[in-house]
């Protein structure tokens, strides 16, 4: 028998009874900071949800209206902040899907409580303050870097916050600092092993035993070849910006599907068509109420993530239900390494570009282990003037403007009118040649 | 002055088939042509002997073409005259954007059109022509 580590014992391996109370007091305690915010007061009202006491059960959950991307959006900047700026100590954000972010404020024990969902997660995967962490992630306004951060730190991990990008570097650290324990999407690790032979350095000059993989979806192949190559155990990571960040499921050392934290997070598997609630190992999309977060109270937000709740518990013994990697969208967004993308941001931006016609194509491929993004836009004959130096300016622009607004740059190809594929919708207009295992 | 008809291509095959078929069609004689190259994309620069006929026939068919204003000047094809031509345009602080050659007759008369930008055109074409040489007008080019 495997040596199990906890990092919270008791309310990990709790009674399934014990787990319901927990998040019925929880859920009593968001419903009160949610009738603070602009965005849930008359939801709740309207369902006849006026003060906590009107939940008595955690059926009552089902009363409520789903929360989408969109209705965040609506919100903007602070239609869903429960609390006073003074109390709110970070903020984070993501994309929206068009101009408006989505932004989510944290009070001080929402990022204590996060932290501590992290430390668990990291425990449960066996990494311990001997481990040397090196964080991939991008830190800044996503959530990936800095989440996993803070909670290695709580561990005792030391902490190596390298942030994403520079593979020269990254390897360069790895070997330097005998790194242990990295957090990085899986595309990115495959790149990194991919470029250890032109940085001369072998797998037995690194110290790489473990691997938190998340941000992007992959299969179950793609986790084997990265052990294999590796050397390493590399352990599925759960979450979203909406609902903290990373820290809303993870593996533990058994490798079988990653636990959703049930005492922070209520998960429900629904019909994305119909909306109702789908029994344990049905497919289905996940939605997620988060029951610790104060500033921003978060109710059955729909994550368009497409997955399935494992009904058996764990050979590890936690009884928290284990979420199944993330199967599919029920949207159109794309994942571009690790970075998630609306066709219609890019859409927004370039339809304002007057040099640019009606037409447009997303294309998405892989240049070795990575994503490639490209935007192909077909020019308007109307503004062209004959000058190489317009259409590179053009070029340059739309670059800018999507780099602005997605976070990553694209290639951009210039197309002659009507060249391009004629579609209604903008789903159609993205092509995704990558493999698909 | 002479005019230049230039095209955007998309850098793929059966691209340029498109627009000569297109100028076949419409009866169009090309005097001479070259191509800038940009990886995804070129630009087919044209000298032609109908070039308004020419611009709409593509335009037409949804081109992206634009005719533009070029200094076409004549050079006698001996050693030495381009680098005249080029000296007396750069002691008047004139800068060629970009240019192409060809030659009409072999060891008689060479072509070279110049793109020059707008503003300084006139004065390019008056510069040439104090150092001797013809500027060719839309007429003269095209009947060459």
């Amino acid at each position: 028998m495997m040596d199990i580590p906890f990092w919270s014992r008791e309310i990990e391996t709790a009674e399934r009874s014990r787990i319901e109370q927990i998040q019925l007091e929880r859920l009593r305690d968001t419903i009160g900071w949610a009738l603070k915010t602009n965005l849930y007061r008359r939801r709740l009202t309207q369902v006849g949800i006026g003060s906590p006491d009107d939940v008595k059960s955690l059926a009552d959950l089902r009363r409520i209206p789903f929360t989408t991307k969109d209705d965040l959006r609506v919100s903007f900047p602070k239609g869903h902040l429960a609390v006073g700026m003074t109390d709110v100590i970070r903020v984070h954000s993501s994309s929206g899907t068009t101009g408006i972010p989505t932004v989510i404020y944290y009070a001080r024990q929402d990022l204590d409580n996060w932290t501590d969902l992290l430390a668990r997660s990291i425990v449960a995967t066996g990494a311990t303050s001997s481990d040397i962490f090196q964080n991939m992630m991008t830190y800044g306004l996503f959530t990936g870097g800095l989440g996993l951060h803070y909670g290695a730190e709580r561990v005792g991990l030391t902490v190596i916050p390298i942030g994403g990008g520079n593979t020269k570097r990254q390897i360069q650290v790895m070997k330097d600092f005998q790194t242990t324990v990295v957090h990085v999407t899986p595309s990115y690790l495959l790149h990194i092993h991919s470029k250890l032979g032109e940085e001369g350095i072998e797998l037995k000059d690194l110290a790489l035993r473990k691997a938190f993989i998340g941000a992007e979806p992959h299969s179950e192949n793609t986790r084997r070849k990265l052990q294999d190559l590796m050397r390493i155990d590399a352990y599925n990571s759960y979450g979203l910006s909406e609902l903290n960040g990373p820290g809303v499921a993870f593996e533990c050392v058994c490798k079988k599907d990653m636990h959703v934290w049930e005492d922070a997070f209520i998960v429900e598997i629904i019909d994305p068509q119909t909306g109702e609630v789908l029994p344990d190992g049905q497919e289905g999309e996940v939605v997620l109420t988060n029951v610790v977060r104060r500033a921003t109270p978060i109710l059955r937000y729909r994550t368009r993530d497409l997955a399935f709740l494992h009904p058996q518990g764990c050979d590890c013994g936690r009884t928290h239900r284990r979420l199944s990697r993330i199967l599919g969208r029920t949207d159109d967004m794309l994942i571009i390494n690790g970075v998630n993308v609306f066709p219609s941001q890019i859409e927004e931006k370039i339809m304002k570009i007057p040099e640019v016609a009606t037409n447009y194509q997303i294309h998405v491929d892989k240049k070795g282990a990575l994503d490639r993004l490209t935007v192909k836009v077909e020019i308007y004959p109307k503004l062209f003037l004959g000058e190489v130096s317009k259409l590179e300016a053009l070029k340059h622009r739309i670059v800018e403007e999507l780099k602005a607004s997605i976070t990553i740059s694209p290639g951009v190809e210039l197309h002659e009118p009507g060249s391009l594929p004629v579609y209604e919708g903008k789903a159609k207009r993205v092509v995704d040649e990558r493999p698909k295992d | 002055m002479a005019k230049q008809l230039t095209i955007f291509v998309e850098n793929r095959a059966g691209r340029l088939k498109a627009i000569s078929e297109n100028l076949h069609k419409h009866r169009i004689d090309i005097r001479a042509f070259t191509i800038q190259d940009r990886g995804d994309y070129g630009l087919l620069r044209l000298i032609v002997d109908k070039p308004n006929d020419a611009y709409l026939a593509l335009a037409d068919v949804g081109c992206a073409c634009a005719l533009k204003d070029v200094l076409a000047v004549s050079v006698p094809d001996q050693p030495g005259n381009f680098h005249k031509l080029t000296s007396a345009l750069a002691a008047e602080g004139i800068n060629i954007r970009d240019a192409y050659g060809f030659v009409l007759q072999p060891h008689k008369t060479g072509i070279c059109c110049m793109e020059i930008e707008p503003p300084q055109l006139a004065k390019a074409a008056q510069v040439a022509r104090q150092v001797g040489f013809t500027v060719l007008e839309d007429e003269e080019l095209y009947t060459l």
